[in-house]
């Protein structure tokens, strides 16, 4: 019957949305300052960011050219 | 054979629409109870925040290698964690393992559909994963023999009813997680092809997934067709969080707790495929359906590069593992390493 899959999708979705309004939020402003100090804190591993010692990354050095 | 009295039948569908009226009362209720919490916790945006980090300054990157080989769009591809090896998967049914420093092809093994929309290298480095068509997740043991026959060792892990959209390993070679079209995600013991635990939630096809990145990472986040992207608990099934975002399809997703800033721009009208941050989180880099890559600066929602390169759209983007560099798949047939 229609109306009772309608009932327990309803049922599932109250329960769901139960759930997430239970889930611990914190307040934006914490996590963009959290999120900034990871980000500051992990920059000079970031080679893409900073760039590292020529020589040192291997993506940048040239193939070296094979003869077929 | 009596047939119920009418007005019995009639008592119990109202006692049900009063039942069905209620319920949508206290999920309403819910609903606007949720948006009010969010809103009250949204005190600030994160570029306010980042006001006084110091700006980034130019960006020299650019293809340092471009893989050719594949016969059709390249539509999915990974890292291996030896930061060098990539496996990638195409139009063309082919999944091929490359060796990214050389651009040699190491392995290549040709699937029984075309369309394979999905792949993933296991954390060992000793298989691949890939899907698509099919409606499966298959798993080749890779063979340190290049002369030996790759799908001879095929194991089928997963099934779904329609297309697999995306897999990846978890912490090891042990378990998969697939999305697929067919609107569910899964997780599956790779030796047994048992079904561990799934994943219903979304209304419509889930295109894509990832994995929150601690070693005891125990969530990942899905994102779907019907525009929402949900953060799961992989031990439970139970969607944990639930967020309705963009204008249409969530095409890629990447593991940030929730949604603190909005990476846009008036002049870029076409969609964003695939994105990914770089190791630090402070660069966003998104492939694009217009052919080009831009990056952004994170904290300050501003773009600091765009990249051009790529014949066609690009449908994969991934930073390298170590991130010195990253690569992106296109449907130009191609594959290309920046850096």
């Amino acid at each position: 019957m229609t109306s009772n899959s309608n009932l327990s999708n309803m049922r599932r979705m109250v329960e769901q949305l139960k759930l997430e309004a239970s889930v611990e939020r914190i307040k934006v402003s914490q996590a963009a300052a959290e999120l900034q100090q990871y980000c500051l804190q992990n920059a000079s591993k970031d080679a893409l960011l900073v760039g590292v010692p020529t020589g040192s990354n291997p993506f940048r050095e040239p193939r070296s050219c094979a003869v077929v | 054979m009596r047939s119920p009295p009418i007005p019995e039948m009639a008592t119990q569908e109202v006692q049900l629409s009063e039942t069905l009226a209620h319920l949508k009362t206290e999920s309403d209720t819910l609903k606007g109870k949720l948006e009010e919490e969010r809103a009250k916790l949204h005190d600030v945006e994160l570029h306010q925040v980042a006001e006084k980090v110091e700006g980034l300054g130019q960006f020299v990157m650019k293809t340092r290698r471009t893989l050719k080989g594949h016969g059709n769009k390249v539509l999915c591809m990974d890292w291996c964690k030896d930061k060098r090896r990539i496996v990638s998967s195409s139009q063309d049914g082919k999944v091929i393992v490359w060796d990214a420093f050389t651009t040699n092809k190491e392995h290549a093994v040709t699937m029984p559909c075309t369309w394979v929309m999905a792949c993933a290298y296991a954390p060992s480095g000793c298989a691949v994963a890939c899907g698509g068509l099919d409606n499966k997740c298959s798993v080749y043991p890779l063979s340190l023999d290049k002369n030996e026959n790759l799908a001879a060792k095929k194991k089928s892990v997963a099934m779904h009813t329609n297309y697999l959209s995306a897999c990846s390993f978890t912490n090891s070679d042990m378990q998969i997680l697939t999305s697929s079209g067919d609107g569910t995600c899964a997780l599956w013991d790779v030796e047994s092809g048992q079904l561990l635990q799934s994943f219903h939630g979304h209304a419509a096809d889930v295109l894509c997934l990832d994995l929150a990145p601690s070693e005891t990472g125990n969530t990942f986040v899905s994102g779907g067709c019907d525009k929402k992207a949900n953060v799961w608990d992989m031990r439970s099934g139970q969607c944990i969080q639930s967020f309705e975002t963009h204008e249409s399809d969530i095409n890629n997703s990447s593991e940030a707790d929730r949604e603190v800033a909005i990476y846009s721009k008036e002049s870029i009208i076409f969609g964003v495929s695939s994105v990914d941050f770089s190791l630090s989180g402070r660069l966003l880099f998104g492939g694009y359906n217009d052919y080009t890559i831009n990056v952004w600066d994170v904290l300050k929602g501003t773009r600091v590069s765009i990249l051009f390169g790529h014949e066609n759209r690009v449908s994969t983007l991934r930073v390298s593992p170590d991130g010195t560099a990253f690569c992106t798949g296109s449907w130009d047939h191609t594959l290309r390493t920046w850096a």
